[in-house]
């Protein structure tokens, strides 16, 4: 068959595999920026080494290029621009795998990977490996503008209204090393979707925008402002119902320069813009935002639709083919292969393009850490999205990763290859979806270990069937109040606590990180890792034996209110 | 403290004067807190040495922005490399402002920030005694790509909008 268009192919790589990806195309600017950024940071770590810095003032330059300190290593955050990789940086992130870690990688909530056994000495060689691939550590850590994440579905969402990814590469080039906000009062984390359905929690960031469409065609942004998790969690509140296209860097300039003037700087806890907007109040907040903004040379900031067009020149488009709608050899081996009919039903998305499909790959194998991948994987995955989906990757913030441009003819194969690699499990969105932080395991601000508690839960939750029958129920564990893993927007949210030495949990029910956002309200006193175990079996239990047709675990949670839970789980207390 | 300019080491021939302290003499220039410039400002503005106001991380460009035309230099404190409000501070003097004298960053920063601080509209920077300051001279050059607009150049989004001229469709 032939291509439906003359699809977009841009700096075809040697291997000649990835160039259909739809990521931004490097261009010879960034990849001089990229070479020059490295070398500073090379110079950076000698200069420390020597002792000529000291790690007080090494501390923010590491962080802005990604390299934490953490209980054991260093642990270098790689960033993934919006999510989306090509299958050549997936096998570059294999090499460095197992060249310089331990033979294994962490995708985050951010949408980034993490290597959490690194060297120091080692950095510069790992940047350099990175550049090779047109990627880099560049502010996934620091008080900078972070890398801005998206909705994992961009470009071929069913439901999309206007494509985030562009907009997200503005905003991505924009804020790269911004000489008036990398030492911001803290970080800042900007999140952008373009669908009805939020795939991208833009509730919890400090900034989140929903680009759409004005009565007359023309492409605006609802933002929202001051959401966030941490030890003060908050849903961010509207600042502009429809923020003019060209008016976006502007704003946002207004939005940072209102913060970085105002937002507290005498204690961490509350230097976040969350803060300041909750203190100011939304409206005293937007007068300083408009104000500013009114006093701005607008014009100097202009996104003018001529830039748009050119970053969109950057992003390859994929060649479909011209494909029936439904597929026959789908539909047969749905009726053929109950486990792989399960899959396609929890993994698999409807794709604009007729007879494609967005497939989904839980990195949640029963009893398996959540996100981690090894390099042998990282291989397999990448030779799939080479032969399934125009050589790309994307990753969720869900700590999942998604093929986008997948025939719904190779699904079969697709599940089959994932399964033999471990990641062909039916749980995308189910009990054993689990987001977690990594925890005392690896981190020095844990209370309590996140990684182990994930990995009982999916072993007790192992059962399909079960699953199944639950639905949708997302469990988010933190090993900390700063909330990593998200834990207040889980329909059960776990907080690891340190009761007096001893690691405990906190469960918090209702919370959501989709389109409204809702901030879970704790159930009662923590309980040991045992206890959490039968406590989540209670929570579940009392779901399945009052739900009424068709309710997900949050609505029934919403119609019979938390007592029920509450009783059932301490009730041997 | 030695100061930098351009890059390059120079001479300061500015005196920072306490609030207590008596004046010089007068061409010799003094940079003086936001309390004497407004207990003194009648001693102190139009002297030959020109006038400097020394204006803490906290305090805001608006509490000097209807004597701007009295300043020589406006010396903006970073109390920590990490307290970034002068970045603001300066581009808003340049930007909304329009100031265009000399602005200096006093107090604690890196080489690593110089860039940054120029491209904020900041043209000197005292640097800690006893430091290289080949460090700062370099820092100038290391990173020759802005993508962003900023007081110092580009004035423009060209660096957006280098794509828009360029067809790529294969």
């Amino acid at each position: 068959m032939s291509p439906t268009a003359a699809a977009r192919q841009i700096d075809p790589p040697a291997n000649g595999l990835s160039s259909h990806a739809g990521i931004y195309h490097y261009d010879q600017v960034d990849r001089d920026f990229l070479k020059e950024r490295v070398e500073q940071f090379r110079r950076q770590v000698a200069r420390r080494l020597a002792g000529e810095l000291t790690e007080d003032e090494f501390k923010p330059l590491r962080l802005m290029n990604g390299l934490y300190l953490q209980l054991h290593a260093y642990m270098l955050r790689i960033a993934v621009p919006y999510g989306i990789l090509t299958s050549r940086q997936v096998r570059q992130f294999g090499r460095i795998a197992r060249q310089y870690d331990k033979g294994f990688g962490h995708f985050t909530t951010r949408q980034n990977l993490q290597f959490n056994w690194i060297k120091l000495v080692d950095v510069p060689a790992i940047l350099d490996l990175l550049a090779e691939v047109d990627m880099h550590a560049i502010q996934t850590s620091g008080n900078c503008i972070r890398n801005v994440t998206s909705d994992q579905f961009a470009g071929v969402a069913s439901d999309e209204v206007v494509d985030p990814r562009h907009y997200a590469e503005v905003l991505r080039q924009w804020s790269t090393l911004h000489p008036e906000f990398s030492f911001l009062p803290r970080k800042f984390k900007i999140a952008i979707t373009g669908s009805s359905a939020d795939r991208a929690a833009i509730c919890i960031h400090d900034v989140g925008l929903i680009a759409k469409r004005g009565a007359d065609g023309t492409v605006g942004f609802e933002v929202y402002v001051g959401g966030g998790l941490g030890r003060t969690p908050f849903i961010a509140k509207k600042l502009r119902d429809f923020l003019p296209e060209d008016e976006l860097i502007a704003y946002l300039e207004a939005v940072l320069r209102v913060y970085n003037a105002y937002g507290r700087r005498d204690n961490i806890y509350k230097a976040r813009i969350k803060i300041l907007v909750h203190e100011l109040g939304i409206d005293a907040f937007r007068d300083e935002v408009e104000a500013e903004f009114a006093r701005m040379p607008v014009a100097q900031y202009r996104l003018e639709p001529a830039i748009l067009d050119g970053i969109r020149t950057r992003f390859a488009s994929q060649p479909y083919e011209a494909l029936e709608p439904i597929s026959g050899i789908l539909a047969r081996a749905r009726l053929e292969d109950q486990a792989f009919n399960r899959w396609v039903r929890t993994n698999v998305a409807v794709h604009r393009q007729p007879g494609y499909a967005i497939a989904t790959i839980t990195l949640k194998p029963a009893g398996g850490i959540p996100g981690d991948v090894s390099a042998d994987q990282m291989d397999v995955i990448a030779d799939l999205a080479d032969r399934y989906s125009f050589g790309e990757i994307r990753v969720t913030h869900e700590q999942n990763l998604v093929l986008a441009h997948v025939r719904q003819d190779d699904l079969p194969a697709l599940w089959k290859a994932l399964a033999d690699i471990g990641f062909g499990e039916a749980n995308s969105g189910l009990i054993t979806d689990i987001i977690a932080c990594p925890g005392l395991d690896y981190c020095a601000l844990a209370n309590a270990r996140s990684i182990p508690l994930a990995q009982r839960i999916s072993e007790r939750f192992a059962d399909l069937d079960r699953q199944h029958d639950i639905g949708e129920l997302k469990i988010k564990i933190s090993g900390c109040i700063n909330a990593c893993g998200h834990h207040h927007v889980g329909h059960i949210g776990i907080l690891g606590v340190d009761k007096k030495g001893v690691e405990a949990y906190q469960l918090t029910l209702g919370g959501s990180a989709a389109e409204a956002g809702a901030i879970g309200d704790i159930l009662g006193p923590a309980l040991s890792a045992d206890e959490t175990l039968d406590a989540i079996d209670a929570v579940v239990g009392v779901y399945l034996d009052q739900r009424q047709d068709g309710e997900r675990f949050l609505d029934t949670l919403a119609r019979i209110g938390h007592t029920p839970f509450k009783d059932k789980v301490y009730a041997a207390h | 403290m030695p100061l930098i300019d351009s890059g390059k080491l120079v001479d300061d021939a500015w005196v920072r004067l306490g609030d207590d302290d008596a004046l010089p003499a007068a061409d010799v220039p003094v940079i003086v807190s936001l309390a004497r410039f407004h207990k003194d400002r009648a001693s102190l503005v139009g002297r030959n040495g020109g006038l400097g106001i020394f204006l803490a991380s906290s305090q805001h460009p608006k509490d000097i922005a209807d004597h701007l035309a009295d300043f020589a230099l406006v010396a903006l404190d970073f109390p920590k490399f990490r307290d970034g409000r002068g970045f603001t501070i300066a581009r808003e003097l340049r930007e909304h402002l329009g100031y265009r004298g000399i602005i200096r960053a006093v107090g604690h920063t890196l080489p690593d920030q110089y860039l940054a601080l120029v491209r904020c509209g900041v043209t000197q920077v005292e640097i800690p005694e006893g430091r290289d300051p080949a460090l700062w001279a370099h820092a100038l050059a290391e990173i020759s790509t802005a993508y962003q607009v900023s007081v110092a150049g580009p004035l423009s989004m060209a660096r957006l909008a280098r794509h828009k001229k360029t067809e790529h469709a294969a």
